[in-house]
């Protein structure tokens, strides 16, 4: 096992570089920019306000609304700009991951709305939103029970990696590749996990113990960037 | 949430007496900082931000079939979009008109000043060219999206690599990107809009004095005074005075631009 080399020469276990910022978009209630290496994600928050059209409104609870999209030219091959079968899953996806821990209740009647846009992808983009959407959330001041923290593991052949890349993805030796992105409260409760390829149930068992750890390291580097962006003046920036 | 009345009414007052909320002279810019690449994955790409208005822009490129009255010339496609992101007065759903008006102004301001040389474009006559996307995205509107757009537009240009061509399958090879730039004249075009409210004239406008503007006229071309593309926004009429004093504004707003950026057009 020791001698599993990665394509980029990572440990099994080493996240790519993270990076995590706040306030990126002014106009914004809550914004922020998260990184895994390449990858790179911004959300914004819009809300609570008022949900239009009226009969989509919830009297018992608020809706969070996640719209997830990569631009145009954050891959090698064109998106044609809109909507997809996949974006509006992970849009989805993301909604689900996120409002477990959002005190949602508290606005019922009305809608928050998460804007995810990948800027440049480089694999594991939809982790890279949900850690920017749960940042910007905190940022806008919804009240929140506790942070949410996504990663995804990955099965090369048959050795387990932690955050992987595009080259990663498209692993076919051996059993190929299986990506695996999980989304792990700060104590421990999963919010989101899905799974694609060939695993038997110890390893998915082995992965999602290395996304616990895993998690909690995106975890200190989202505390940070809310942490820098307060004022100890009092205050938002 | 629109800019109140009393806002409105104010913002007349001062320019009026020929000032600004944030002091800046009628024909004067906000800062203009630019930042590049946005993408790697993209042939080329800028982030641009004047004052507190930020956009992105990414250059890609494909083979395609050129069009048929132009059969050895690339081609060009320039979309905007207005991201909810951005601003809460935006919604998501198919592109509605000021996205369609953004794609659209840069798109002939690019084009019709030749700044791109489209028949190096061609890699077979008839059968192969290049097409050239460029896609605006608005990350924060604080006013005057589209001269952000199209100063992206024409940065991410200029650093854009051409992606390599396989000749055997007739398709180009992406993330091998080769040195060859696009072919670019040394010429600047840009685009700038001088937006009328009351009867000023200003540049540049933040978002609160664009909501009071009653007219606008985008001009594609260069510092010296070479007009290549026109377009008047919105019903108030101009007089031909005020048409003059447009220009006028318009040539000078260029060459403060083309100062601001000259360095990333190099």
């Amino acid at each position: 096992m020791a001698e599993f080399k990665r394509p980029d020469g990572r440990k099994v276990d080493q996240i790519r570089e993270m990076s995590a910022e706040v306030g990126v978009v002014p106009n914004a209630d809550g914004s922020a920019k998260f990184s895994f290496g390449k990858t790179v994600a911004i959300a914004a928050v819009y809300g609570p306000g008022k949900m239009h059209p009226q009969h989509s409104q919830n009297p018992e609870k608020g809706t969070l609304r996640c719209n997830y999209n990569m631009i145009s030219f954050s891959v090698t091959d064109r998106i044609r700009p809109g909507p997809s079968r996949r974006s509006t899953e992970i849009s989805k996806i993301t909604e689900w991951a996120l409002e477990p821990v959002l005190m949602i209740k508290k606005y019922p009647n009305m809608v928050i709305d998460v804007h995810i846009h990948i800027l440049q992808a480089d694999a594991s983009t939809r982790c890279a939103g949900i850690n920017a959407a749960a940042l910007a959330l905190a940022h806008a001041g919804i009240p929140m029970k506790e942070m949410v923290s996504s990663i995804s593991i990955g099965k090369l052949d048959k050795q387990l990696v932690v955050d992987v890349d595009k080259d990663e993805e498209d692993w076919e030796e051996g059993e190929g590749a299986t990506d695996i992105p999980i989304t792990m409260t700060q104590s421990d409760k999963i919010t989101h996990i899905q799974l694609d390829g060939k695993i038997t149930d110890e390893e998915l068992k082995q992965a999602i113990e290395l996304a616990k750890k895993a998690t909690k390291e995106v975890y200190e580097v989202q505390k940070k960037a809310l942490k820098e962006s307060v004022n100890l003046e009092g205050g938002n920036k | 949430m629109q800019t109140p009345k009393i806002t409105a009414d104010r913002i007349r007052e001062y320019l009026s007496s020929g000032k600004r909320f944030d002091g800046r002279g009628l024909g004067e810019f906000r800062d203009i900082v630019i930042e590049t690449p946005v993408s790697v994955k993209a042939e080329g790409s800028a982030r641009v931000r004047i004052g507190k208005t930020e956009v992105i822009v990414g250059i890609k490129m494909d083979v395609s079939e050129p069009y048929p009255d132009s059969p050895n010339k690339g081609n060009l496609m320039v979309t905007g979009e207005l991201l909810p992101l951005s601003s809460s007065r935006f919604e998501s759903g198919p592109p509605k008109f000021p996205a369609i008006e953004l794609g659209r102004l840069v798109d002939r301001g690019i084009r019709e000043s030749g700044f791109i040389d489209f028949e190096k474009l061609c890699i077979e006559e008839g059968k192969k060219v290049w097409t050239v996307f460029v896609d605006v995205y608005s990350i924060n509107d604080d006013g005057n999206i589209l001269d952000a757009a199209a100063i992206g537009a024409l940065v991410a240009l200029k650093n854009a690599k051409i992606p390599r061509y396989d000749e055997e399958s007739g398709k180009a090879v992406y993330g091998e990107l080769t040195d060859v730039s696009i072919p670019v004249s040394e010429e600047v075009p840009i685009v700038t809009t001088v937006y009328k409210i009351g009867d000023s004239l200003v540049v540049d406008p933040t978002l609160e004095e664009q909501d009071v503007c009653e007219t606008k006229v985008t001009i594609g071309g260069t510092a010296e005074g070479k007009i290549f593309s026109m377009q008047k926004g919105d019903s108030k009429e101009l007089s031909i005075d005020e048409m003059a004093k447009v220009l006028e504004l318009s040539k000078e707003s260029k060459k403060e631009v083309l100062s601001k950026i000259e360095e990333y057009m190099k």
